[in-house]
């Protein structure tokens, strides 16, 4: 599970007001490179939840990304930001950990990177 | 990369070995596939440098379909843990990178506007009652762009009303209608193979 889907799960449980985001427990981290896309990446900034997702990638151990997105008029000159963003995007893979709920406390496990978000009778 | 090769590299792809008859396990074809995303990306820009969920991605083909037409990211959504083992070799094998997640599509509670579109070959509602019209608003709800998703022929216009009139759609266009060959997967078939009239839906979000 990379930190771009991470940005979009929320908990799913009957009832419960804070959903999002999941808080990450890491078990294995493992790192893939893919090819940059600055473009892309761009067009990503908007539409991010950048708290979840500094919080994400420091609990999978990168500390690098700053507490706020710069200002999109920077952006085209500044290339070492969006290398950062894209590494913690697109190249943390959770393997095995979970993603805790901050409300209930539950723990959807995440097993050979897919994170299991199936609830039980009494969740739904 | 050209509809050809797509549709050649998808008949490669690991199926389901022992599908789930309650869940309407049945693999989409390469040639549907190819098609479908083709289309996608040639008519429309849907695809490539885009954010693409799969719901009900089985063993993948959609999503390796995406993958291949180098949408940005791909995430594949299916209940069934094996179907997404399969889906997960599938993507190492033809060196794609898609992210997958376990879930009831029905109880999925996804934030944002991080997906641009969804793709998807859904239940037809064959065993479960309604399945095909659950997939469909879920869809709507996340795509922030545009949803292709397969549909029987004989339902289109049940569906297009639906769509327009429940799931908050802006525009629901049949954009071909398809012959969708299915082998003979499961015990209660009686003929070797089959063929249904499908149609190939783009429905706009509002």
């Amino acid at each position: 599970m990379r930190l771009i889907v991470h940005n979009m799960l929320s908990c799913n449980i009957r009832g419960v007001a804070n959903k999002f985001p999941l808080r990450i427990e890491p078990k294995k981290i493992i790192v893939k490179e893919v090819d940059f896309n600055p473009d892309f990446l761009k067009h990503m900034i908007a539409k991010i939840d950048w708290k979840a997702l500094v919080d994400g990638a420091r609990s999978m151990g990168y500390t690098e990304l700053p507490d706020h997105a710069p200002d999109t008029t920077t952006l085209e000159s500044d290339e070492s930001f969006l290398r950062k963003f894209h590494h913690s995007l697109l190249e943390l893979h959770l393997e095995e950990g979970s993603l805790v709920c901050s409300e209930t406390g539950r723990k959807f496990p995440v097993n050979k990177g897919i994170p299991n978000m199936l609830l039980h009778e009494d969740e739904v | 990369m050209k509809l050809k090769q797509l549709e050649g590299l998808l008949g490669d792809l690991e199926q389901f070995s022992n599908p789930k008859v309650e869940l309407e396990q049945y693999p989409t074809g390469p040639h549907i596939a190819s098609r479908m995303l083709f289309t996608a990306e040639n008519s429309y820009g849907d695809i490539t440098d885009k954010v693409v969920a799969d719901f009900g991605c089985g063993c993948g083909t959609l999503s390796v379909a995406a993958a291949l037409l180098d949408a940005a990211s791909v995430i594949g959504f299916d209940i069934d843990p094996q179907s997404l083992e399969t889906a997960t070799l599938n993507a190492e094998e033809l060196e794609v990178e898609i992210d997958f997640v376990q879930c009831d599509i029905t109880k999925l509670e996804l934030k944002g506007q991080i997906v641009d579109t969804v793709v998807m070959n859904p239940p037809f509602g064959t065993r479960k009652k309604g399945a095909d019209m659950e997939f469909l608003p879920a869809a709507m709800k996340v795509a922030s762009h545009a949803v292709y998703s397969l549909h029987k022929t004989s339902t289109r216009e049940h569906i297009k009303r639906a769509a327009l009139r429940d799931f908050n759609a802006k525009s629901a266009e049949v954009l071909c209608e398809l012959r969708y060959d299915l082998p003979k997967l499961y015990k209660f078939h009686k003929r070797k193979e089959v063929d249904i009239a499908v149609d190939l839906w783009r429905f706009e979000p509002k």
